[in-house]
C-alpha cells in the first residue's frame, strides 16, 4: 500500500468533530407510533383542528404503507438494517418552556453548543446580517431579525408559529408540492412533524439578508421530523440557508424532513444546504439515517428555484431536491457536492420535471468517495409532452479517494417532446497520482495536496454558495479530509 | 566546497529492467549542467528519481543533496529543502487556482526555512514581480493551475514557479520540448534571470538549440543509462553537428 492510500484510509477512519450532546432538560414522549401518539404530539403543539386532521390523514396513509414491508422504499443503492418505527420517540422539546422572547432567556448551555459549532447567534446577528431561526431538536428557541423582516412584510418564523399566526397560508401551501401521499417518509413526516421553518416573501420584495436555520438533533433515539415551507410571491427573491451538524450517538437516528418551495411568477428562491449529521463510527455503527424530501415548484412564468448542497454527514443519505418546472420560461438548478467516507452511503441527486414551455434546468453533481463508502448520483430529467423547447444540462463527476470505495451514477431521462435538448455528461476519476506528485514536488504536504485537489474538484459548486456559507463549506470539507489530525 | 548535488554510481530499474547503470555527476553552486542524450537513454528517469517519484527501484549508488542523503527524503521534503523539478508534462489541476496553489507551495517552503508565511497581499506582489521577470501572461495567475494553458504557457509557468520558490537545485526536464522558437527564447530568458552563484541547474534536453540560449558550464552525454562523455559547452555543438551516432562510435572506439 503506498502512502497516498494509507493517508486516505486514515482520513476515511477519522472521527467526527462535532460529536457531543448538550445536557438540556428535555420533554420527550415514549417510543412508539400510533394514533394516540399523533394526538399527543398535536396536543403538545397546540394544533388547530385542521392540523390534527391533516396529521391523522397522513398517519392513516403511512400505516397502509408501513403495514406491508414490501412497500418500504428500497430502490436506492443503499444497504441498511430495517428501521423499527415503533422503537423511536417522535417528539422531543428542549426545556420546559416552549418559547423565549429574547436570547437572555435561552439556556446558556444551548448557546454554548452553538458557539462550539462556530455559529454564535450573537456574533451572527452583528457580523453576518443573517437572521437565524435556530431549531434544536424540535422546537424553535431563538428567532432573530424578525422585526426587521416584518417591516418588509417578510414572514420568517417557526412552523408552529406559522400554524398559529398564518394558518391560512400554511393550509394553502402545505402539502401542495410534497403531498403526504408522495412517499413513505413524506407521509411519516406529515403525521409526526414537530416543527421547522416557515418563510413568506410578499410580492416584489427582495429579502435583504440570507435567511438561515440551523438544525441539530439533540435527543438520543428521537427522530427529527422537520418541515420547511417557503413561499415566494410574484417578483420576489430570497436566499435561504440550512446547515446542520449533530452530536455523536450510538443508535441510529432517523431524520425525515420535508421541504417545500413555491415560486410564483418571476420569483426566485435560492436554497443552500450544508448537511453534516453524525455519520456513524468507522465500523459503520450509529449515524443518522437521513431520508429527506425536498421539492420546489416553479409555479409562475419566469420563476426560478436553485438548490445548492454540500452533503458530508449522515450514515445514510436519501435525498433528491427537485424542481417542478410548471411555469413557462422557468428555471431549475441543482448543484451538489456529496462527500462520503468510512461506511457512509449516499444516494442523492435531483428530479427536474419540465411541464412548461421554454423551461430549462441545470444539474451539476460532484461526488467524492473515500474509505469504504458508497456514493451514488440518481437523477431524473422528464420532459413532458407540452414542454416545448425544454433544455437540460446535466454533469455528474465522481472522484474516488482510495481503492475500497464506490461511485455510481444513475441518470434517468424521459423525453416526451421532440423539441427538447438534453445533455448528460459523466466522469469518474481517481485522485491522480500525477497531480499528487506535482503538488508535493512544490513542497505541499500529502494532506494539503489532497485537500487542494478535492476542493478544486468542488470549486464550481462551492462558488454557488452564499459567501459566508462557502467559507464554512470549505472549512467543513477541509476538516472532513483532515482525518483525525488537529 | 560541498556540491549541491552529488550523484555517485546511481543505478535504478523499473520492473527489473535496468534504466540507470551507474551515473556519476556533481553540481556545484552557480553551475549549469546540461544532460543530453538520445531518447530512452535515462535522462528523464534521472530527473524523476531526483524529484522523488516512486515508480523506480534504486539498485545502487548514492545521491547527496548539500551533504544529506536525498534518496531518504519524501517528495515534499525534497521540495521544501530546495530541489525543484520543472516538469516535462506539467499536470492540470482543475479548480485549483494558481494563487491558492502558489500560496500553499510558497508558504510550505517558507515555513520549512523558518520564515513567516506570506499573506495574500505580499504573495500577490511577489507573484507580480516574478511573473514580469519571466514574462508570464499575468492573466494566467487568475486561472486554475495549467488548465487550458498552451504548451508554451505551461512551460513558462514551470519557470514562474521556479522563480517563486527559489530552490537551490533546479532540474529542468525537457523544458524545450514542444516549444516554438519564440517560446523557447522567452523560457530561456526566464531561466537566465534566475541563474545565480548559489543555485545549481540541471538541464535535461534532447536538442542542442536550448543551449544556444541557456549557455551551460558543463555538458554531459548520457547513453544507455550512463554518462559517457562530459565536457564544456562546445560538446553540445559537436553533438549537434555529428549526431548521437558519433557518440556511439566514440564509445565503441
Amino acid at each position: 500500500m503506498n502512502t497516498d492510500t494509507q493517508y486516505l484510509h486514515q482520513v476515511a477512519e477519522s472521527d467526527y468533530e462535532h460529536g457531543w450532546s448538550t445536557d438540556i432538560a428535555s420533554d420527550t414522549i415514549p417510543k412508539g407510533l400510533n394514533e394516540e401518539v399523533i394526538r399527543l404530539i398535536s396536543a403538545k403543539k397546540q394544533d388547530p383542528d385542521w392540523m390534527l386532521e391533516s396529521r391523522l390523514r397522513a398517519f392513516r396513509h403511512w400505516k397502509t404503507l408501513a403495514s406491508d414491508t414490501d412497500k418500504y422504499p428500497r430502490w436506492a443503492h443503499l444497504d441498511y438494517p430495517e428501521i423499527n418505527f415503533q422503537d423511536i420517540s417522535y417528539y422531543s422539546a428542549p426545556g420546559s418552556k416552549p418559547r423565549y422572547e429574547s436570547l437572555d432567556e435561552v439556556d446558556p448551555e444551548l448557546l454554548q453548543t452553538f458557539e462550539a459549532l462556530g455559529i454564535p447567534l450573537e456574533e451572527q446577528k452583528v457580523l453576518a446580517g443573517v437572521a437565524v431561526d435556530a431549531v434544536v431538536d424540535s422546537v424553535s428557541v431563538a428567532t432573530t431579525f424578525k422585526e426587521e423582516l416584518a417591516k418588509l412584510g417578510i414572514i420568517f418564523c417557526s412552523f408552529t408559529e406559522a400554524i398559529e399566526n398564518h394558518g391560512d397560508l400554511v393550509r394553502k401551501y402545505m402539502g401542495s408540492v410534497v403531498p403526504h401521499t408522495d412517499n413513505f417518509y413524506a407521509a411519516l413526516n406529515a403525521a409526526v412533524f414537530s416543527d421547522g421553518s416557515f418563510c413568506y416573501i410578499p410580492p416584489g420584495v427582495r429579502c435583504p439578508m440570507e435567511l438561515s436555520t440551523y438544525f441539530r438533533i439533540n435527543q438520543a433515539g428521537t427522530g427529527q421530523f422537520e418541515r420547511t415551507l417557503i413561499v415566494a410571491e410574484e417578483g420576489s427573491y430570497v436566499s435561504y440557508l440550512e446547515g446542520c451538524t449533530a452530536p455523536r450517538r450510538d443508535e441510529n437516528q432517523l431524520h425525515a424532513a420535508v421541504v417545500e418551495i413555491i415560486a410564483h411568477k418571476d420569483a426566485e428562491v435560492k436554497y443552500s444546504t450544508i448537511q453534516n449529521w453524525y455519520p456513524g463510527n468507522a465500523e459503520g455503527k450509529g449515524g443518522v439515517f437521513n431520508f429527506v424530501t425536498k421539492r420546489g415548484i416553479c409555479e409562475g412564468t419566469g420563476s426560478k428555484i436553485s438548490w445548492t448542497q454540500l452533503e458530508t454527514g449522515s450514515a445514510i443519505t436519501w435525498k433528491y431536491p427537485s424542481v417542478i418546472l410548471k411555469g413557462d420560461h422557468s428555471i431549475g438548478e441543482f448543484y451538489s457536492v456529496a462527500f462520503t467516507k468510512g461506511r457512509q452511503q449516499a444516494d442523492t441527486g435531483t428530479k427536474m420535471l419540465h411541464l412548461g414551455r421554454n423551461t430549462s434546468s441545470t444539474i451539476i453533481s460532484k461526488g467524492i468517495s473515500a474509505g469504504q463508502s458508497n456514493n451514488s448520483y440518481r437523477g431524473l430529467v422528464r420532459i413532458n409532452k407540452r414542454a416545448e423547447n425544454a433544455r437540460n444540462f446535466a454533469q455528474c463527476d465522481s472522484m474516488l479517494l482510495g481503492d475500497r470505495c464506490g461511485a455510481h451514477t444513475f441518470p434517468y431521462l424521459e423525453i416526451h417532446n421532440p423539441t427538447a435538448q438534453v445533455e448528460h455528461e459523466a466522469t469518474t476519476s481517481k485522485v491522480g497520482e500525477d497531480q499528487m506528485f506535482y503538488c508535493q514536488q512544490r513542497g505541499i504536504s500529502e494532506q494539503d495536496a489532497i485537500k487542494l485537489l478535492v476542493s478544486g474538484f468542488c470549486q464550481e459548486i462551492l462558488t454557488k454558495l452564499p459567501m459566508e456559507f462557502a467559507v464554512e463549506a470549505r472549512k467543513l470539507l477541509a476538516i472532513e479530509l483532515e482525518g483525525s489530525v488537529g | 566546497m560541498t556540491p549541491i548535488l552529488e550523484i555517485r554510481g546511481l543505478q535504478a530499474s523499473v520492473e527489473d529492467m535496468p534504466i540507470l547503470k551507474g551515473v556519476d555527476l556533481s553540481v556545484n553552486p552557480g553551475e549549469v549542467h546540461a544532460i543530453m542524450g538520445p531518447n530512452g537513454s535515462g535522462k528523464s528517469t534521472l530527473a524523476s528519481i531526483l524529484a522523488g517519484r516512486e515508480d523506480y527501484e534504486i539498485d545502487g549508488g548514492t545521491v547527496h543533496y548539500r551533504g544529506d542523503d536525498l534518496l531518504e527524503m519524501d517528495v515534499d521534503e525534497r521540495a521544501r529543502e530546495g530541489v525543484f523539478l520543472a516538469f516535462q508534462y506539467p499536470v492540470e489541476l482543475p479548480g485549483v487556482s494558481m494563487m491558492n496553489f502558489l500560496k500553499q507551495a510558497v508558504n510550505s517552503v517558507r515555513e520549512h526555512r523558518g520564515q513567516e508565511p506570506l499573506g495574500a497581499a505580499a504573495l500577490l506582489r511577489l507573484a507580480k514581480e516574478k511573473a514580469a521577470l519571466i514574462e508570464l501572461n499575468p492573466s494566467l495567475k487568475q486561472r486554475s493551475v495549467n488548465q487550458g494553458f498552451s504548451g508554451g504557457e505551461k512551460k513558462r509557468n514551470e519557470i514562474f514557479q521556479l522563480a517563486m520558490l527559489e530552490p537551490a537545485m533546479a532540474i529542468l526536464d525537457e523544458t524545450d520540448s514542444g516549444l516554438d522558437i519564440d517560446a523557447l527564447r522567452s523560457v530561456a530568458h526566464g531561466v537566465n534571470q534566475l541563474r545565480n552563484p548559489d543555485r545549481g541547474f540541471l538541464i535535461i534536453t534532447h536538442y542542442q538549440r536550448l543551449l544556444n540560449y541557456i549557455v551551460p558550464d558543463f555538458v554531459h552525454v548520457m547513453v544507455d543509462g550512463q554518462i559517457v562523455q562530459s565536457a564544456g559547452k562546445e560538446l553540445a555543438l559537436e553533438l549537434e553537428k555529428r549526431g548521437y551516432d558519433w557518440v556511439y562510435d566514440h564509445i565503441s572506439a
